[in-house]
């Protein structure tokens, strides 16, 4: 089969998210020509998702059609190398997006900041408590970046999606009301804080008298009207609920959608190309440049596009099987620890306590934008580890989403799962329950990783990328841990009963947990245990930035959309400014 | 009993005689009518099952169906080969089957304590139907029966929005919700669907919010 060739461009972006969005509007701007490939649908945020028919819990939450399609294209999935990894044939844990505007436009709006611990994870373990106290079989990682390499990109990222928040830490100097535990900032967000609800003044209260300082979370649901740094106007968020899993109707919550393409696309010397499939990354005869990529258009024509650089943008899962279905670097192989492609793949842990009342009421579907009130202390590093035997933490948080009718009911422990009693209790209890949400780290281990399965192939034949993957021992003593604080503040909230949830001893997929897949093509100083170099740069091949999800060597508690969207806004940051001037490795 | 006796008088599209028979039994132990309200068969859950079977999910539209095809461990999720339509149908025949051999009649003519007690043996996976888990099928049964009561009407069922007035859900969200948000009064109002703002049946502001309808409380309503 032979396959159209098309002219050479400066720059094609594999992915239209976070990351191809900021990427190719950087590099765009910067007056180089981009092309953006993305596999998914071209969306107009004010007919396909407009009002009253984005209000569907059903047609967005169980039946999306925003998400990946799988019959085309799934993972599989096992808990250990033992087992037959065997196809996601449904949406469970997860939901990766497969439209213009990717996984983010359906995200749920959490824009926090990784802690300066996250990204030197390792050394400051090792030098705190010793290399011994890292768990047997962990592949703990720095990054490559500090803290001040990154914060400036924090800053630009949050300049485009409209960041709302109140700072705690400006440039070391512990503000009130904002999180004492951040980072420091070398300004004040964007945008004002959330508000805080009924249900947020409450756990404040409680998480105070326990000693914790509560803070409103950032949230990139717009707090007020909002013009971003590319000149795109955002609305006041109308705290309607229908925010994970759905576009924004409001146009409310920053997504690639309403904070970039509107600009972007007024670019003259970019062009967005939906419905394109790209198959692999060319490399030349040396092994060494990567000379485009190869592509199944709208049309089913097979189409090869040269550019001078190639960026994977896409979802953690596609940039990981697109470098192997490539030949680019070598697979990890679990029983040598040899290979980095697929190495150090990570989920997020969580679960949560939940308080009922008999004497008091709530609004809980007035919210949405992630109005949270939250607490820090148990993130980072920052209470001894070494009496508590784990590594990790959690940030933990009342938040009020929007409790939609199917899936936002919650009943105290012991109610039947169906019929008259189970009845009576979501009557009695959607109302008057609230959740105290913790938000977990998980690190990376020697047995959890990617590779391509195989057996199961996709549409176009392909094989289907494969995730081996359970939790360790270190992440089920740190929930424990975790649940324990939390059933103490729960207590602290004197309601009549109390509940949880949590992810049991083995990981599955079904049932949502979150879409925070991470790692497999991880960043890092050494080619041996990291794909890209600390610019996002392939080890092997110069021309090849590979960025996301993907380049996290383990999974923080903060959850990855803020770190994905600064990491775009730093890899384009030094194409624009270092590679293209001098082409080669930046490092 | 026929078709149109069925207690809200809808059209099937995907569901046979039998089925309906068993599903308007079965989905009103699940949800029971009390005095709290309806249950699922009167709030149309049988229709909302038939237009989902009939539709993209019920074929799995946009599940993978590759194969080979093996029973996979209970963290690797759904694996039959079978869609939801086939489960339905293999399920309920093959239930009715067993009833009929140990009890000499379907499902659906037999007295409503043994009904509930089938239900839970089949939530167990303690009958052993020929073709498919018996677990899978009550899994299938009881979340398309969960969602049927709670999605928007426009599917079918929750009619009369029955399922958000039992949860006091007012539905499409208020433009009034902003000035809301750190309220500590509850806020009731008559539920909105998508149906009938579609069907201009709740009016609208300039932003497209309908207008909530807000309902006074009596104080005994707290009990």
């Amino acid at each position: 089969m032979s396959a159209t060739k098309l002219k050479s461009v400066d720059v094609v972006v594999v992915g239209s998210g976070v990351v191809g969005s900021i990427m190719s509007m950087e590099l765009a701007s910067a007056g180089m020509s981009v092309v953006c490939l993305e596999r998914g649908k071209q969306f107009d945020v004010s007919t396909d998702f407009h009002k009253p028919n984005v209000y569907d819990e059903l047609k967005f939450d169980r039946h999306s059609d925003i998400f990946q399609n799988l019959a085309r294209d799934t993972i599989t999935f096992r808990n250990n190398e033992a087992q037959t990894a065997l196809p996601m044939r449904e949406m469970g844990a997860f939901k990766p997006g497969e439209m213009v505007g990717g996984t983010a436009a359906h995200w749920g709006g959490n824009a926090r900041r990784f802690l300066p611990h996250d990204f030197e994870m390792y050394s400051r373990i090792k030098e705190r408590y010793g290399q011994s106290f890292i768990p047997e079989g962990c592949n703990l990682q720095d990054w490559g970046v500090i803290w001040d390499d990154i914060e400036p990109y924090y800053d630009q990222f949050e300049e485009i999606f409209g960041v709302g928040g109140k700072a705690g830490n400006l440039d070391g100097e512990i503000q009130a009301g904002g999180n004492p535990h951040e980072g420091p900032r070398s300004r004040e967000y964007p945008n004002p804080p959330t508000q805080r609800t009924y249900e947020g003044a409450l756990f404040a209260d409680a998480v105070s008298a326990l000693g914790y300082v509560p803070f409103q979370g950032p949230t990139a649901a717009m707090t007020q009207d909002y013009r971003n740094l590319y000149r795109v106007q955002m609305l006041e968020c109308a705290r309607g609920g229908f925010c994970s899993s759905h576009v924004c109707a409001q146009g409310a919550k920053a997504n690639p959608l309403v904070a970039v393409l509107p600009a972007l696309t007024r670019q003259p010397n970019f062009e967005l190309r939906p419905l394109c499939n790209v198959l692999r990354v060319n490399v030349d005869s040396t092994g060494k440049k990567a000379t485009g990529v190869t592509y199944i258009d709208a049309r089913g024509n097979e189409v090869e596009q040269p550019a001078n650089i190639v960026v994977l943008g896409a979802y953690c899962f596609s940039n990981v099987r697109l470098l192997l279905l490539s030949g680019i670097g070598t697979p990890y192989d679990p029983r040598t620890g040899k290979g980095a492609v697929g190495r150090n793949y990570a989920y997020q842990q969580g679960g949560s306590v939940q308080v009922f009342f008999d004497d008091r009421e709530f609004n809980p579907f007035i919210g949405g934008g992630q109005v949270n009130t939250s607490i820090d202390e148990f993130n980072g590093d920052l209470i001894d580890r070494g009496p508590l035997g784990f590594i990790g933490g959690a940030y933990v948080n009342t938040s009020t989403s929007g409790a939609t009718p199917i899936k936002g009911k919650r009943v105290p422990p012991g109610t039947p799962r169906w019929g008259g009693e189970w009845k009576k209790a979501v009557a009695h209890y959607y109302r008057r329950n609230m959740s105290i949400s913790i938000h977990a780290s998980c690190l990376s281990y020697r047995h959890n990783y990617l590779d391509l399965d195989p057996t199961y192939k996709d549409a176009y034949g392909l094989p289907l990328l494969r995730m081996t993957f359970d939790w360790n021992d270190n992440e089920l003593r740190m929930m424990k841990y975790l649940n324990e604080r939390c059933t103490e503040i729960g207590r602290a909230l004197n309601g009549s009963r109390l509940g949880g949830t949590n992810k049991g001893i083995h990981f599955g997929i079904t049932g949502y947990q979150s879409t925070h897949n991470v790692g497999g093509a991880v960043m890092g100083s050494d080619p041996s245990t990291s794909v890209v170099n600390k610019y996002l740069q392939s080890w092997d091949i110069s021309n090849l930035f590979v960025v996301g999800g993907s380049a996290f060597p383990q999974n923080p508690a903060n959850g990855p959309t803020e770190t994905i969207g600064m990491l775009a806004c730093w890899a384009a940051d030094a194409i624009k400014e270092n590679y293209v001037r001098n082409p080669g490795s930046l490092v | 009993m026929t078709l149109s006796d069925n207690p809200i008088g809808a059209s099937y599209i995907y569901l046979l005689e039998p089925e309906l028979r068993f599903l308007e039994a079965a989905v009103e132990h699940l949800i029971p009518t009390d005095e709290l309200g309806p249950g699922a068969r009167d709030a149309g859950v049988v229709v909302y099952i038939d237009r989902q079977l009939a539709g993209t999910w019920g074929a799995h539209g946009r599940q993978y169906r590759g194969g080979p095809w093996m029973e996979g461990t209970p963290q690797q999720g759904y694996q039959s080969r079978f869609t939801p339509q086939e489960v339905y149908r293999i399920a309920i025949r093959e239930l009715n089957q067993h009833c009929k051999a140990e009890f000499d009649r379907p499902f659906a003519q037999l007295a409503s304590d043994r009904q509930l007690r089938l239900l839970e043996q089949l939530e167990k996976d303690e009958i052993a139907l020929p073709s498919l888990s018996s677990k899978l099928f009550f899994d299938l049964l009881w979340r398309n029966t969960e969602e049927g009561y709670f999605a928007d009407p426009l599917y079918g069922g929750n009619r009369d929005k029955v399922g958000w007035k039992l949860l006091g859900f007012p539905g499409v969200p208020s433009g009034e919700y902003r000035h809301l948000l750190t309220s500590r009064e509850p806020y009731y109002a008559e539920p909105v669907s998508v149906l009938d703002v579609q069907t201009g049946k709740a009016p609208v502001d300039a932003e497209g919010f309908p207008k909530h309808v807000i309902i006074k409380r009596n104080s005994d309503r707290e009990r």
